[in-house]
């Protein structure tokens, strides 16, 4: 993974400096919070409904164990003993202190973290696939491009104070798990006819209260001119946004109001002048890059992770977990171990300080000392040698991290809700935890088969509920907690969003619907199907007669 | 307000101009861009520097067209920036300077906060309107807080993907 050098270093630690700062002038009265505001939010640093929230930084959702202890040791110094996974491969903390903030900040940059632009209105962490560098259907690792863009947009002078939030998110492999359609800017990679790899340029895409999926910008785009072009996006974005009203400041509005050929003119002319100028990226600053990633040292070893799952010497529950947990790594004799945070009745992306150093030291013994965070709130374990998986299997079972959920029912994508966040409308938490329980047979989830349930709070959409298989949106009514929910949405390279299905209804209703879904997925589904490609075979028109029957 | 001057707290010799004043004979002036536009013949004749102000809503395009391609007639521009949290003058200084290689002094007026200074340094403004007890100290901590800086930008800073590139004995890229 990436290493720091003397410059990387010196650049936290001075945004350290500057932070303790304008922490103490903020205490001392000499800044007003109207003021504060935008330098703590540019730390990371969140007003919540009972404390102070700070959101660190996990750069494309890599981490080495050393700074997984930071995480866990954060925890429990500064927080009520457990972090937040989030679904842009970050963590967040919910109970901390203003005055510690510095302190806390200072402890993640000697480990080479920070929690730079991890909110405001500025180009926030760049997300990539949890699997980058180990997908066996990737064409390069995306996570080069993802450090380079995290470079040129760190403290950037000209977009630090945008119209809104602008996130990005890049992908190396065709199979999309980094979610790129529904992001301010995605990038796909791929090669063009003569097999040089670029990118696929999307623009516009994004959830929260305007659902929109991103549309293509440029179909293939070099790989030296990444920097020039997405500048040149982002001037036209920063002149023309707009600043008057906060819930149509993101940059997909301007792409809908101009349609997307005249933004894209406007993009090119903005283009012209800048594409062979400093931003240029010859091969060599991508080799440069490319050099601080030290690449993992991987021993010659056989065997498939299919293989392990048929063997009839294997345990029962030890195949349960690989089947569901574990997936092909590019190199033989190794395999991506996917550790749920979704245990039943657990709130979705928590876990405990105990639990972190759980993972840090499977992490050392057992991956290279490498560890990701996924966009669905788990867990992974990128480089782990399939002859290790019964011994690391025992270990994170005893330490209640082995639910062989990934991907399936129970592995549900949910917001913090109204039980934390100040804009919430409804709780999501407690929903969530109880579908868990719901669908706690682990048997009958592999039978169901690979479905996303996404839960958001609001319309603000943290839970991307609009891209869930089942998405579930919290509302107020009258003092009310309702729930609406949704079919046929996706993330992936087919990323769609989900349509309406029945009326806004109480959480133990919404738990039956969504019980009565699943029935009628399993009763009409052809040998083999998911429910994703049922819904999309069918509509909703099944599903809604179940909403019927049960009324 | 103090104005500062490459860092320097310094008396403001330009005459701001509400349009409805005569134009004076001698002296710096700095007018809105519809009185540059509406009286450019009188006001190009004169000797003294001329300054226009550029509202953050106006492309930089058309302040261009207004002075016939020549921003180098032009001695000061005068951006705004009406809340802190309002950038798009960053984006007008940057196309001033880098797009249309303008010369003069760009100065930062309205909403103007020490944190930002740095910000505006980079992006090529020489000169703000601050209200402050320590201006010079404020430029001085602001512009500083950074050893170095990641990307480039419209300041003379060597981008660090450039120095790393040199200490490897590599071609650079700012070539």
């Amino acid at each position: 993974m990436y290493q720091y050098d003397a410059h990387d270093q010196a650049l936290v630690d001075q945004r350290v400096s500057e932070f303790r700062d304008q922490v103490s002038r903020r205490l001392s009265g000499a800044l007003t919070e109207d003021q504060f505001k935008p330098l703590r939010l540019m730390n990371g640093l969140y007003l919540q409904l009972h404390a102070y929230m700070l959101r660190v930084a996990i750069p494309y959702g890599t981490l080495s164990s050393h700074q997984m202890r930071v995480l866990a040791h954060i925890a429990r110094r500064y927080d009520r003993g457990y972090g937040h996974f989030t679904t842009r491969q970050n963590i967040q903390y919910n109970w901390i202190k203003l005055a510690d903030a510095p302190d806390i900040l200072a402890d993640l940059a000697a480990e080479q973290m920070h929690a730079i632009q991890t909110s405001g209105n500025c180009i926030r962490n760049v997300t990539s696939d949890p699997w980058a560098g180990v997908a066996a259907d990737e064409i390069e690792d995306p996570r080069i491009a993802a450090e380079i863009l995290r470079q040129w947009s760190t403290f950037h002078p000209e977009f630090s104070f945008l119209p809104r939030k602008f996130k990005i998110a890049i992908t190396g492999a065709p199979t999309d798990r980094a979610a790129v359609k529904v992001h301010d800017i995605g990038l796909r990679m791929h090669r063009d006819e003569r097999g040089a790899v670029g990118y696929e340029v999307i623009v516009g895409g994004g959830l929260g209260r305007t659902p929109i999926i991103g549309k293509t910008l440029r179909p293939f785009l070099p790989k030296e001119h990444l920097l020039s072009y997405l500048e040149a996006i982002m001037r036209v974005y920063n002149t023309h946004g707009r600043r008057d009203n906060m819930y149509k400041a993101r940059i997909k509005i301007l792409v809908e109001a101009l349609g997307i050929d005249e933004f894209r003119r406007q993009v090119e002319a903005e283009w012209e002048p800048l594409r062979d100028g400093a931003l240029r990226l010859p091969p060599e600053t991508y080799a440069a890059i490319t050099e601080r990633f030290a690449p993992p040292l991987y021993e010659q070893r056989t065997g498939s992770v299919a293989t392990l799952v048929r063997d009839p010497e294997t345990d029962p529950a030890l195949a349960r977990w690989v089947q569901a947990n574990v997936a092909p790594h590019k190199v033989p004799g190794y395999g991506i171990v996917n550790i749920s945070l979704k245990g039943t009745g657990q709130i979705p992306g928590d876990a405990t300080a105990s639990q972190m150093e759980l993972v840090a030291k499977m992490a050392d013994l057992y991956s290279l000392g490498e560890i990701r965070v996924t966009h669905e709130q788990n867990l992974v374990l990128p480089h782990v040698r399939l002859s290790d998986l019964p011994a690391l299997w025992r270990t994170l079972d005893a330490g209640d991290l082995a639910t062989p959920n990934v991907g399936l029912i129970s592995d549900i994508i949910a917001c913090p809700g109204l039980d934390y966040c100040s804009l919430a409308n409804a709780r999501s938490i407690p929903l969530a935890q109880a579908l868990s329980e719901r669908f706690s047979d682990m048997t009958r989830a592999q039978a169901i088969g690979p479905l996303h349930i996404n839960i958001s709070g609001c319309i603000n959409a943290c839970a991307h509920h609009h891209v869930g298989h089942i998405g579930v949106l919290g509302v107020d009514r009258k003092g009310e907690e309702l729930y609406q929910i949704t079919l046929g949405g996706r993330s992936d390279e087919a990323a769609a969003l989900g349509r309406i299905v029945g009326p806004a209804v109480p959480a133990h209703q919404a738990i039956e619907m969504i019980a009565g879904f699943v029935d009628t997925y399993l009763a009409i589904r052809h040998p083999g199907e998911l429910f994703i490609d049922t819904v999309e075979r069918l509509g909703t028109a099944p599903f809604k007669e179940t909403l019927h029957a049960a009324a | 307000m103090p104005l500062l001057e490459n860092g320097h707290h310094v008396a403001d010799r330009w005459t701001a101009l509400p349009d409805a004043e005569p134009v004076p004979d001698d002296g710096p002036v700095l007018v809105s861009l519809d009185r540059l536009k509406a009286e450019a013949d009188t006001l190009w004749t004169r000797s003294a520097p001329i300054g226009v102000r550029l509202p953050n809503d106006v492309p930089v395009s058309a302040l261009v067209a207004a002075v016939g391609g020549a921003l180098d007639r032009l001695s000061l521009i005068v951006l705004s920036f009406p809340a802190f949290k309002d950038g798009r003058a960053y984006t007008q200084a940057r196309q001033l300077r880098d797009t249309h290689g303008y010369q003069g002094s760009l100065r930062a007026t309205g909403d103007v906060l020490r944190d930002q200074l740095y910000f505006m340094a980079r992006c090529g403004i020489d000169a703000v309107e601050i209200d402050s007890t320590d201006p010079e100290g404020d430029w001085q901590a602001s512009v500083t807080t950074f050893g170095a800086v990641y990307q480039p930008a419209s300041d003379d800073r060597t981008p660090i993907s450039v120095q790393r590139l040199a200490a490897l004995g590599r071609k650079g890229v700012a070539a």
